[in-house]
């Protein structure tokens, strides 16, 4: 108790500081609109969300550039929760009620998104969420910009059984909702397709997890049934770097048996020396790789903006990209900052992806997107190996039992639960 | 009539083709260069399969260089980077002044990289070097390419070395137990092979017996696979008492210096974690530089962070102790507020200094990759960092025993106000002790930078563990820490493969805090007079 009591309020302490920091951008005009950015920029989740604060004051920048929206200049609140779930609503409700932001970007955990739900729709604002997640989900203020299941999951699982061959699967995660809730649909996608039980290995590992000695020699043991085996990866953050350290060093080779990883992007690759995991595989809707002029264009902006020739761009940085540009042009549609309107002209815009094709948002909040494959290289970056056409999101996953009658439906239904065998709302 | 003359002249063209065989292996390698420029996998994997049943002059040094991203193609011809940087026709071998513009290195997927590695199985089976023999025999072992066992034959025939004799003869077999129409009595012995190779890649080999084999076949294939099974059973049990040797290292290393501030000086340091990541830092500073300024020394990079670290972290230790704890003696909460407090500063300085992503720090040679004792495979990085962790429990043991610092240490530990009468700078003594402490977590640091993610939050994931590991051995007792590491990490181990990670760890919790009850003191308790100070 006191423990914990401490923690908030030395958090607290240092996140005052941080607060600070943020109101110090520049406020240019008088009248402007506010943006908040509501990602981590301390505590163990700053590795991943510090970018994605970096891209949204990027975007945010460029677009006062060209004039702001609707003649009106943006400017961005930067808060930090911390990487503490229950931060996350508080500094959520201090952007909407205190700041009067008109769009919050933010997130990256399904934790925090969950923790910050209440408030949003409490508040009735709007909260653009960029990264993959487990889906079974469609709330009236969430837009998502990341993949659900059927956008990288599915199509990888696809890709492996028809081009590698594979026929047993080792699905390894750390043990939180996301990698549960998407194993539980994989699992009842390779039943379906025929995969026998006792070819499928589910592993759950504890979040940072450091010694995968015994998992790897588990996964090699797996791999000697005389199938071809692969290994679906759901394992967050910083254990990827020990759990590819561990395979490298017990001589795990791609062509032997390849990893696909749902969370492992240019920046998690960058801690480690990636030589010998050449050919394991990630899937993603987005690879710093990809040669699009478009693609080629956002690089360029983004390494002159960190002024860091070196420095990486991921999927999740394109999720707010797209989202964004979704964000300014709904707010054009709309005439108005006011979330209501935003919220009903958000559906059916159109934003360019940076893979060289256009996104949608979609009835049900998710946008479409291609899948693509990449297979990773010794400098890091990966090798794109199949790219689908635009897939669209699917907020509620086809693959299970509890879901597969429910779409989500803001435009004619009103609602993000509608069962399509009962005809009514509220998921039964 | 006109039939017969194109027969006749087909047969004449074989014939004459028969005789030049260069120019057949021309005209089959202008359709193997045609799709190496197409940018598309299954055309590159064609392209090998052309060059290696033409039996192409070039074939070796063409599929090596698109093994290494050397080969260059793009429509026009198809060109080889030498690794020093020089071109050559990939078709003639000709020397080229410069590369022709708008070539790319020809892209590789896994199955293309399985293709290669059977073709250069097929290729080095002939080659002179008797270790590239054995590296051959050991891909076609893993390809089973029926195509090959003619080559296979030829060479096993030719060769006098019983080592690479034993990997072709395993070859050999991994293709016969697959292959339907080799005569069964061959196949039988080809089980028999296997069964004697024993390893996991045996196994796997077997169990991909055809499911129409004969009743006779299958009978020696289950028996050879519960033979393999068997002794990989016991070797696995062997596994995992080493997997948990090596987490018990790691646990020692990360709590051992713990031991000292918190074991002896009784001081509840939430900072420990971040002396480590201060370790783990400056072993990736150390690295940064040996990059920048003198790249021959990478391999002893290791060597250098050594000490750096622990006079790093030592010396923080010393600042901190210096600075806040000896405010705070006797005041246990209050200790462990502010330790905990300045454990986020330095966390989010580093933060703020490197940045929040993980750091990259490289293992030197002699701590990359793994070697084999029967079917255990150890890696050398765990291997070193058990090696390292004793000799810095050795040297800690050494320091308190035998040195007059450690006598110092251990008297004010033991009776303050005694030790203050005799003499003993007990405020300089206490500074020395918690560098002490903090400088072998610097220590650690350097050791699990080859193990785990160098970020900011690299001292967290350690901290609880480690006083795990000092309670349950007992506070005080350096032997006690050193037994209850070595006990958690190999109950851990054992538990893992049963009851999965997550389970694992819950039950080795639940473990301790019972044993906690029956004796609050750990494993090794304290007597004496030490026990009431």
């Amino acid at each position: 108790m006191s423990v914990n009591t401490t923690r908030r309020v030395m958090l607290g302490a240092a996140l005052a500081g941080a607060t600070v920091l943020g109101s110090w951008l520049p406020a240019a005009a008088q009248e402007t609109i506010k943006v908040g950015i509501l990602h981590s920029l301390s505590g163990t989740m700053a590795i991943s969300e510090t970018t994605l604060k970096d891209v949204m004051l990027m975007l945010i920048e460029e677009q006062n550039k060209k004039g702001g929206v609707l003649g009106k200049k943006l400017e961005a609140v930067v808060v930090d929760p911390a990487s503490n779930w229950p931060l996350f609503a508080e500094k959520a409700r201090e952007l909407i009620t205190k700041d009067k932001v008109s769009a919050v970007f933010g997130c990256w955990t399904s934790v925090s998104r969950k923790s910050v739900l209440p408030v949003f729709k409490e508040l009735n604002s709007i909260l653009f969420y960029p990264v993959q997640y487990e889906g079974e989900e469609s709330e009236r203020n969430v837009f998502y910009t990341g993949a659900a299941p059927n956008q990288q999951a599915i199509p990888a699982v696809d890709y492996l059984a028809k081009e590698e061959k594979v026929q047993r699967w080792v699905l390894a995660g750390t043990d939180y909702v996301y990698p549960r809730t998407t194993n539980k649909i994989l699992e009842a996608y390779l039943l379906a397709k025929g995969v026998a039980k006792e070819d499928i290995m589910i592993n759950y590992t504890p979040f940072g997890h450091s010694d995968w000695q015994t998992i790897v020699s588990d996964i090699k043991k797996f791999g000697t049934a005389g199938k071809k085996t692969a290994v679906v990866s759901t394992i967050n953050g910083d254990a990827n770097v020990p759990f590819y350290k561990e395979l490298g060093n017990q001589g795990v080779k791609a062509t032997d048996i390849p990893v696909v990883a749902f969370s492992v992007g240019e920046e998690e690759l960058a801690g480690i020396d990636t030589k010998p995991l050449v050919g394991h595989l990630a899937a993603w809707n987005y690879f710093q790789s990809v040669k699009t002029p478009e693609n080629e264009a956002f690089i360029k902006q983004w390494k002159a903006y960190k002024k860091n020739d070196k420095a990486v761009t991921n999927d999740p940085m394109e999720a707010h990209v797209i989202g964004f540009a979704m964000w300014v042009k709904a707010v054009e549609k709309a005439k108005s900052f006011d979330p209501d309107k935003v919220i009903d002209a958000l559906p059916g815009i159109e934003a360019p992806n940076l893979t060289g094709g256009i996104s949608k948002m979609l009835p049900n909040h998710h946008i479409t997107k291609p899948v693509l494959i990449g297979e990773i290289k010794a400098d890091g970056q990966f090798d794109v190996v199949s790219k689908t056409d635009l897939v669209p999101g699917d907020a509620w996953s086809k693959h299970l039992d509890g879901s597969k009658d429910l779409i989500g439906d803001w435009v004619e239904k009103k609602c993000g639960n509608f069962n399509v065998k009962s005809g009514k709302c509220g998921g039964a | 009539m006109r039939i017969l003359s194109s027969l006749l002249r087909a047969l004449a063209l074989a014939t004459l083709l028969a005789l030049q065989p260069g120019a057949a292996a021309a005209q089959g390698g202008d359709d193997a260069f045609a799709r190496f420029g197409a940018d598309s996998f299954s055309d590159t994997n064609r392209a090998i399969e052309i060059l290696i049943t033409s039996a192409h002059p070039q074939a070796a040094p063409i599929i090596e260089a698109l093994a290494e991203g050397r080969l260059l193609a793009g429509g026009g011809p198809v060109v080889i980077r030498t690794t020093d940087g020089r071109f050559i026709d990939a078709r003639t071998g000709a020397a080229l002044a410069s590369a022709p513009p708008g070539l790319a290195p020809v892209r590789l997927n896994n199955s293309v990289r399985r293709g290669i590695q059977a073709a250069l199985g097929g290729l080095g089976l002939l080659d002179p070097d008797t270790a590239r023999r054995i590296l051959a025999a050991e891909a076609v072992f893993k390809s089973r390419d029926a195509a090959l066992l003619p080559v296979l034959e030829g060479a096993l025939a030719k060769e006098t070395d019983a080592r690479a004799k034993a990997a072709l003869r395993q070859a050999q077999a991994a293709i016969l137990v697959a292959k339907a129409d080799a005569p069964p009595f061959d196949r039988i012995a080809a089980i028999d092979v296997l069964r004697e190779r024993g390893d996991q890649d045996a196994l796997a080999t077997l169990r991909s017996l055809p499911a129409e084999s004969s009743a006779s076949l299958k009978e020696a294939q289950a028996r050879a696979v519960s033979d393999i099974e068997g002794k990989l059973a016991l070797w696995r049990a062997g596994q995992n008492l080493w997997y948990g040797l090596s987490l018990g290292s790691v646990l020692l290393l990360a709590a051992i210096g713990l031991a000292i501030t918190f074991g002896v000086m009784g001081v509840i340091n939430m900072a420990h974690g971040e002396m480590v990541m201060i370790g783990a830092y400056t072993t990736f500073i150390v690295q940064e530089v040996i990059r920048t300024s003198a790249p021959g020394l990478f391999d002893y990079s290791l060597l250098i962070a050594v000490p750096l670290a622990f006079i790093v972290a030592g010396l923080v230790g010393i600042a901190i102790e210096r600075g806040v704890i000896r405010f705070l003696y006797g005041r246990p909460l209050e200790t462990l507020l502010a330790t905990w407090g300045i454990s986020l500063i330095l966390q989010q300085a580093v933060r703020t200094a490197f940045g929040p992503t993980n750091r990259e720090v490289g293992a030197p040679n002699f701590m990359s990759g793994a070697f084999e004792i029967g079917q255990l495979a150890i890696t050398w990085n765990r291997l070193w960092i058990i090696v390292f962790a004793i000799l810095v429990f050795a040297a800690l043991l050494a320091i308190l025993k035998l040195t007059p610092i450690g006598l110092q240490m251990r008297a004010v530990t033991q009776n303050r106000r005694m030790a203050s009468a005799m003499g003993i700078r007990t405020g300089r003594v206490d500074a020395l002790t918690f560098g002490l402490g903090s400088g072998v977590a610097g220590l650690a640091g350097v050791a699990l930078s080859q193990i785990d993610n160098v970020s900011p939050n690299l001292g967290q994931s350690y901290i609880i563990d480690s006083f795990m590991v000092v309670v349950f051995g007992g506070v005080g007792n350096l032997w006690g820490t050193l037994v209850a590491a070595m006990t958690l990490g190999v109950a851990n181990k054992l538990l893992e493969p049963y009851a999965g990670a997550v389970l694992g760890k819950i039950a080795l919790l639940v473990f301790i805090i019972l044993f906690i009850q029956k004796r609050p003191r750990g494993l090794f308790a304290l007597k004496g007079r030490a026990v009431e100070a």
